[in-house]
C-alpha cells in the first residue's frame, strides 16, 4: 500500500517510507521545541496547582495553538492560567508519542496511540499553516505554484501533511 | 454556549471527528454543525453551566480547534 494509514482490528496501520519518517520526526521534534511544558508561576503554591501564564503568546502559532476562550481579556486570562499548562503538556504527551511510535515500514498502532498522531499532526498544520498564512484555497496555489518558489517545499509538506491526517480519520472513523 | 469558528488548516472530515468524539454527537449531527462552521465562519456546538463549557472549551483547544465562549444572556 502507499504511505498512510488504514483501519486495523484494535486500532489503525501505519506505513511510511525511511524518509518520511525522518519528515514526521524532524518536524513533531520542532513541536516539542516550539510548545514548551506547561509553564506555571514564580510562586510555589500556584506552581503546585498547575496555574500558569495569564497572557496569550505573541508567537503566531503559539497563540493559534493556545487561543482566548472569551473576548473578555480578563475572562480570557483567568481561563489561560488555569487551563494553558494542562494543554501544553498534552500536546507534548501527543508528539512524544507519536515520536516513540513513528517507524519505517508497516507498525500497527492502538487507538489511543493513533488518536494522538491524529491531534499531533494536527497541531504541526497549525504551526506550518499558521507560518504559511495558509488559505482555504491552498491546493489551487500549489497548482500554480512553481517549483522553483522558494515556498514550494513547505506548501508540499503541508500538503502531504493534509493528506496523511485525513487518511488517519478515515481509518480511525 | 461554545462556539467553533472556522480556520482554513481543520480538516472537515477532523473537525466531523472531533464533534463526533467529544460530544457524542451523531454523524449526522456532527457533519452539520461542521458545515454551519465552514459555510457560515461558526456555529454554536454545545450549550450548559460555565464550569461545562469551559470544561467544552478546553478539550477542543486540545484537539486544536478554534472554540470560544460566550453567555447567553450577552449576544
Amino acid at each position: 500500500m502507499s504511505s498512510g494509514f488504514k483501519t486495523h482490528k484494535n486500532g489503525v496501520v501505519a506505513e511510511f517510507e525511511p524518509a518520511e519518517v525522518s519528515i514526521l520526526r524532524s518536524l513533531v521534534s520542532q513541536m516539542l521545541g516550539l510548545v514548551e511544558p506547561g509553564q506555571t508561576s514564580d510562586d510555589p503554591l500556584e506552581r503546585a496547582l498547575g496555574i500558569g501564564a495569564a497572557e496569550p503568546s505573541s508567537d503566531p502559532v503559539l497563540a493559534r495553538l493556545f487561543p482566548s476562550a472569551y473576548e473578555d481579556a480578563e475572562e480570557s486570562a483567568e481561563f489561560r492560567r488555569y487551563t494553558e499548562a494542562t494543554l501544553r503538556d498534552g500536546k507534548r504527551a501527543d508528539a512524544q508519542t507519536m515520536l516513540d511510535t513513528a517507524k519505517p515500514g508497516r507498525s500497527e498502532l492502538t487507538t489511543e496511540q493513533a488518536q494522538a498522531w491524529m491531534r499531533s499532526l494536527n497541531d504541526v498544520r497549525l504551526a506550518l499553516g499558521t507560518r504559511l498564512e495558509v488559505t482555504e484555497e491552498i491546493h489551487d496555489e500549489i497548482a500554480m505554484m512553481s517549483e522553483d518558489d522558494p515556498r514550494y517545499p513547505a506548501y508540499v509538506t503541508y500538503d502531504w501533511l493534509t493528506y496523511l491526517q485525513d487518511s488517519l480519520v478515515r481509518a480511525l472513523w | 454556549m461554545t462556539i467553533v469558528w472556522n480556520d482554513p488548516v481543520n480538516l472537515m472530515s477532523y473537525v466531523t471527528y472531533v464533534f463526533q468524539t467529544v460530544f457524542g454527537y451523531s454523524k449526522e449531527k456532527a457533519e452539520k454543525l461542521m458545515m454551519d462552521v465552514h459555510h457560515k465562519g461558526k456555529a454554536v456546538v454545545s450549550s450548559g453551566t460555565r464550569e461545562e463549557m469551559e470544561r467544552d472549551v478546553q478539550i477542543l483547544h486540545s484537539y486544536g480547534l478554534w472554540a470560544t465562549l460566550q453567555s447567553d444572556s450577552v449576544k
